[in-house]
């Protein structure tokens, strides 16, 4: 019989660090012991980290496609367009642009590159037996210059177009496969609000953009434009231009801000009953949207997560009354307080991060599959500091739902745990 | 020097307006390699003086010296160390981690001591080949005997090497053939220098040892040597 067993004459390591992987062994086969209730247990942890990396993702990746598109779209373009205040539009005064404030802002402001009017309408197209609905825009041939659109076929709208109203139209690739026109559709003709027009020219395709297609376009001369519309309502239009020198655009958006004031007859008391968008301003305007959303849906989904970290707190509490004996033999054969309360916080801490990590994958998983089923919709991507904060916040949960079980059961007495049933 | 030194210790618990006297003013003296036997009816006091012994529970008054160290006023972890390192407790319900091996069972009290994995392992193995379960070490408690179990939970008391193996009706949960077997190896263990000391009501397991305290309202009721202990099987 042996007498000599090697507990005699080992040495002591070092008390903590041992304590702690002998207490994730510990919890981790716990954790397998109880495989399907750990599973119900993260699963809070699982879905609310799932539900913020599928978001933050989808947002990112839109938020990134946005920087990417807007870097290409020059900063030196601005738009004006009719601003009704709410005041106004509740005593059913509508803010307008017309021909007469294009005109003027063409001769009497300074550094102007290029300026179009533009008569944006919705409206259908008919060709043979086809018809489709899309953006007519009435414009002249500085569109080309302001607004980056050329021609593959054919050639854009001229001078004289416009000046001689010539029943024509320029279409993006999009109104040509809708109305099945051919491949090179110049000389067909398309029939507009029931005026016949021939196309003279094909656009490039533009992609898309926020998911919204920018091929769908029928460009007609301004003045064959105000024609077709009739006299059926007065014309109201939007401006483009573009500055010569983008140092310059404020003092040019100066400028058109006193002759539109002065044009309307706006006294000094009164709001503006224009507005200026500029591509920078959409980008920042945008940009602070999708920031704000991100934020407001972090909180609310980390309502799950904290939903979920009462979910564990509370199978928590139960693990502990069921193992409440033991808790008592363990103590009973040596277990300090740190043991048990390690054991249960790692249990909590391991069972929160295991949800936190299977959640990241699911989320992103999701986040794929949406954005892959969205046409046109850019890739999910997920930042560093989203999985940083997922995985941080998940552990933080284990640990702050996970204190309050583990002292419980560390500060069980032996000799009444060692009686429990 | 005496293992177990009780002087003047009692225990009393504050039921409501009644004030219950579990141990009163017991005086008791264990030498090394003793086998003794505390008998008496249930309340009688011989579960707390086991607990005491054990350090599970603290006196009321009185001093306790273990080993010939004073255990007064020691904190929760300083008792947890002596429960580890002088205790071998064994208990009538065994006692075992249910969802753990009999090896595992065994190297459990090895982790408070800080042993790594593989010493932990090889000093377990090492006492469940004395106990008899060489063989037995991956199964589960559920998968034990009633014996092979009280066996494992004896071998766990082992391990640590204690100055005392404390065993609370150790065979209140067994039949007599594993009786006999159990405390055959209580015999073995005590002849190999083991001090021991036991908790039952039932005489035939009581003349196993080599003294009989009998308890009885929590005082002692008599101190007798035990000379026949060996004829018994």
């Amino acid at each position: 019989m042996s007498t000599e067993t090697p507990a005699s004459n080992s040495i002591l390591r070092a008390p903590f660090w041992f304590a702690l992987t002998e207490g994730a062994r510990a919890a981790f086969s716990s954790i397998r012991a109880h495989g399907f209730r750990s599973f119900l247990t993260a699963l809070g942890i699982i879905i609310g980290v799932a539900a913020v990396i599928a978001m933050v993702s989808i947002i990112q990746g839109l938020s990134s496609l946005i920087d990417e598109q807007f870097q290409g779209l020059g900063s030196n373009s601005v738009t004006v367009a009719p601003y009704t205040t709410l005041e106004d539009a509740l005593s059913g005064r509508n803010a307008r642009l017309n021909e007469q404030d294009y005109e003027l802002i063409r001769f009497r402001v300074d550094g102007i590159e290029s300026i179009t009017p533009m008569m944006p309408n919705q409206g259908r197209v008919d060709y043979q037996a086809l018809s489709t609905t899309a953006q007519i825009i009435g414009t002249t041939h500085s569109f080309q210059a302001v607004d980056q659109a050329f021609v593959s076929n054919g050639r854009f709208l001229s001078l004289s177009d416009d000046e001689t109203r010539r029943n024509i139209a320029v279409i993006g690739v999009e109104v040509q496969k809708d109305l099945s026109l051919p491949s090179d559709p110049i000389g067909e003709f398309i029939q507009v609000n029931g005026e016949w027009l021939k196309i003279v020219g094909l656009l490039e395709s533009k992609g898309s953009f926020l998911g919204q297609g920018q091929d769908n376009y029928v460009l007609v001369p301004f003045s064959t434009m105000t024609r077709l519309n009739g006299n059926r309502w007065r014309p109201n239009i939007q401006i483009q231009l573009s500055v010569s020198d983008v140092n310059e655009i404020d003092t040019v958006m100066a400028s058109i801000r006193r002759v539109l004031r002065n044009a309307h007859n706006l006294g000094d008391d009164e709001d503006d009953d224009f507005s200026f968008r500029t591509a920078e301003e959409l980008q920042d305007s945008i940009g602070s949207i999708l920031d704000t959303v991100t934020i407001v849906m972090g909180g609310i989904v980390s309502i799950s997560l904290l939903v979920g970290g009462i979910g564990i707190m509370n199978i928590m509490l139960v693990s502990v009354t069921e193992r409440t004996r033991e808790i008592g033999i363990c103590k009973a054969i040596g277990a300090k307080r740190h043991h048990i309360l390690l054991q249960f916080l790692l249990e909590a801490l391991v069972l929160c991060l295991i949800g936190g990590v299977v959640g990241l994958g699911i989320g992103y998983g999701i986040a794929a599959i949406a954005t892959a089923l969205i046409p046109g919709f850019p890739g999910a991507y997920t930042p560093l500091w989203a999985i940083g904060l997922a995985l941080g916040f998940s552990g933080a949960i284990g640990v702050i739902f996970g204190i309050l079980p583990a002292a419980k059961a560390a500060n069980l007495d032996p000799i009444s745990s060692l009686r429990y049933e | 020097m005496p293992i177990i030194e009780l002087k003047k210790i009692s225990r009393h618990y504050q039921m409501g307006e009644h004030l219950i006297k579990a141990l009163d003013d017991i005086d008791l003296t264990i030498e090394r390699n003793e086998y003794v036997m505390f008998i008496g009816s249930s309340g009688s006091g011989k579960s707390t003086a086991m607990n005491i012994v054990g350090c599970l529970d603290t006196p009321t008054s009185g001093t306790y010296l273990l080993n010939g160290n004073n255990v007064d006023g020691l904190d929760e972890n300083a008792l947890a160390d002596i429960r580890n390192q002088e205790i071998g407790f064994i208990f009538q319900t065994f006692n075992l981690l249910p969802r753990a091996t009999a090896l595992r069972n065994v190297m459990q009290p090895l982790i408070y001591r800080g042993l790594k994995h593989s010493e932990r392992k090889a000093a377990a193995e090492d006492v469940l080949e004395r106990v008899g379960l060489a063989d037995r070490g991956n199964h589960l408690p559920n998968e034990l005997s009633g014996g092979q179990r009280q066996r494992v939970a004896i071998a766990r008391a082992l391990v640590t090497k204690p100055s005392i193996l404390l065993a609370d009706e150790p065979t209140g949960n067994l039949d007599s053939q594993t009786t006999t077997e159990i405390l055959a190896l209580f015999d073995e263990l005590h002849a190999g220098g083991q001090t021991i000391v036991v908790v039952t009501h039932e005489p035939d397991v009581a003349a196993h040892g080599s003294r009989t305290i009998r308890l009885k309202d929590g005082r002692v009721e008599s101190d007798l040597p035990n000379h026949g202990q060996q004829n018994v099987h």
